[in-house]
């Protein structure tokens, strides 16, 4: 992996915590905010070493809860836990497939939100719950499936702009060149 | 070789995690005081970002409209000037009127605006940041309100800006009273997740005579917020726990779900 695209996944996770803080858009019509870190994660899982991966999940866990009132560092362990899991079977994962992507981004997506609530209630911290929290679970896991495909088509993209192209040497060598006599 | 790299990597992000968990209260504030202060020159931009289209379009507006709206205005402020001195003289005679009878004098309210710059990110607590902080003499449980009601209370503060717990987040409750002749009281708490324009008024007694349309406002008890602050009004109410006691909605005055602007208010 190069190291601007390296770069690029722990700027991608500062721009979408505060994308999720600043812009109410999704909220505003459907009720609920989509968390785009675990889409990020399945990026990182799947291209990334575990280096990286166990980077991103305590970056992103602190940008996140410095923004809300959850427990300062609550939200690292989800994110990794989902992470690590998807990073074991990364052998197994069709990772250049855009369904596959949107799989594992919804799977990803489904599983952070009810971890960290987890956690928070193991916690015994008193949360905003309710009916009204499944519809926003199932925002969350489509907005997360959605974003997944376009997260890795946006890396795509800045590798092949950002990266040198590997140069093909051609199996012509002018020293060993048959001349030919009239 | 591989295995010990996957074990090393796990133990390093936990024990950073329950590290991070475990540290008191004030130190976890400074750190989020110090990660958040990361966020500050893209909050700035994005400010900056959206007055763009505003003030492009105040650029287009033609003269005339400008001119109509300044007679508007001055048309406005003299109604605005002459309630005031009635106001005033209503203020002066009810003062006068408490100190005969030995009541406690009112202090009035001083507001601050503020400009709310961010939102939770996370759906289960109900809190936005507003551009005010200790600096600006914004201290914890202040109340936070707009011209159609109450907002919330100010949950933590840090120098240029602070978290307020809105109506309906678990870490703020607000003790209400129903403008109806038994004055009866409840507290306010979220009404379902998703939709930020109601709330559910709980703990009225089973005697509660509560009508849609009544007024809801802040009872005064609790300290928090002072007595009087407009809420919202009942939209429907139940008998629940088999008549022991009742439970209402409440229309909330403010749109918690579009707020750009709010008023700290000072005491």
């Amino acid at each position: 992996m190069s190291k601007p695209n390296t770069t690029l996944i722990y700027v991608a996770a500062y721009l979408a915590v505060f994308g999720q803080a600043a812009l109410p858009g999704a909220r505003h019509w459907l009720g609920a905010q989509v968390d785009l870190l675990p889409a990020l994660m399945v990026y990182t899982a799947l291209h990334a070493g575990l280096v990286n991966l166990s980077l991103l999940a305590v970056l992103g866990g602190v940008f996140i809860d410095s923004l809300s009132e959850n427990p300062f560092g609550i939200s690292i362990l989800p994110l990794f836990l989902v992470g690590y899991v998807i990073y074991q079977q990364r052998d197994l994962i069709l990772r250049d497939l855009p369904f596959a992507q949107f799989v594992m981004g919804a799977a990803a997506s489904a599983a952070v939100p009810p971890l960290t609530v987890l956690l928070l209630l193991t916690g015994g911290k008193p949360l905003l719950l309710g009916w009204g929290s499944l519809w926003q679970w199932a925002v969350m896991t489509a907005g997360g499936a959605a974003a997944t495909p376009l997260m890795f088509a946006g890396f795509r993209w800045f590798n092949h702009v950002f990266s040198y192209k590997i140069h093909s040497e051609s199996s012509f060598r002018p020293d060993r060149e048959i001349r030919r006599n009239r | 070789m591989l295995k010990q790299k996957n074990f090393l990597a796990v133990g390093a992000v936990t024990l950073a995690a329950l590290l991070l968990l475990s540290l008191p209260q004030r130190v976890t504030a400074r750190l989020k005081l110090a990660v958040g202060s990361l966020f500050l020159p893209l909050s700035g931009l994005a400010g900056t970002a959206q007055q763009l289209p505003a003030d492009a379009a105040d650029q287009l507006l033609p003269r005339r409209e400008l001119l109509q709206e300044i007679r508007n205005l001055q048309q406005e402020i003299q109604a605005l000037k002459v309630q005031a001195l009635q106001n005033a003289s209503m203020a002066r005679e009810n003062e006068q009127l408490r100190s005969l009878i030995h009541w406690q004098q009112q202090a009035p309210w001083k507001i601050k605006l503020a400009n709310v710059v961010m939102r939770d990110p996370a759906n289960w607590w109900r809190t936005v940041e507003i551009d005010l902080g200790s600096r600006d003499g914004v201290t914890n449980n202040m109340p936070v309100l707009t011209a159609e009601g109450l907002v919330g209370r100010v949950a933590a503060v840090w120098p240029t800006h602070a978290q307020v717990a809105l109506i309906g987040d678990p870490n703020c409750r607000v003790s209400a009273e129903v403008e109806n002749p038994a004055h009866d009281l409840g507290v306010l708490y979220a009404d379902g997740t998703v939709d930020t324009t109601l709330a559910n008024l709980t703990d009225l007694s089973g005697t509660a005579v509560v009508k849609p349309g009544q007024e809801v406002k802040t009872s005064g008890l609790g300290e928090v917020f002072p007595k009087g602050i407009t809420i919202g009004r009942i939209v429907d109410s139940r008998s629940v726990e088999f008549g022991q006691s009742t439970e209402a909605r409440v229309k909330l005055g403010a749109n918690l779900g579009t707020l750009d602007q709010v008023g700290v208010l000072f005491r």
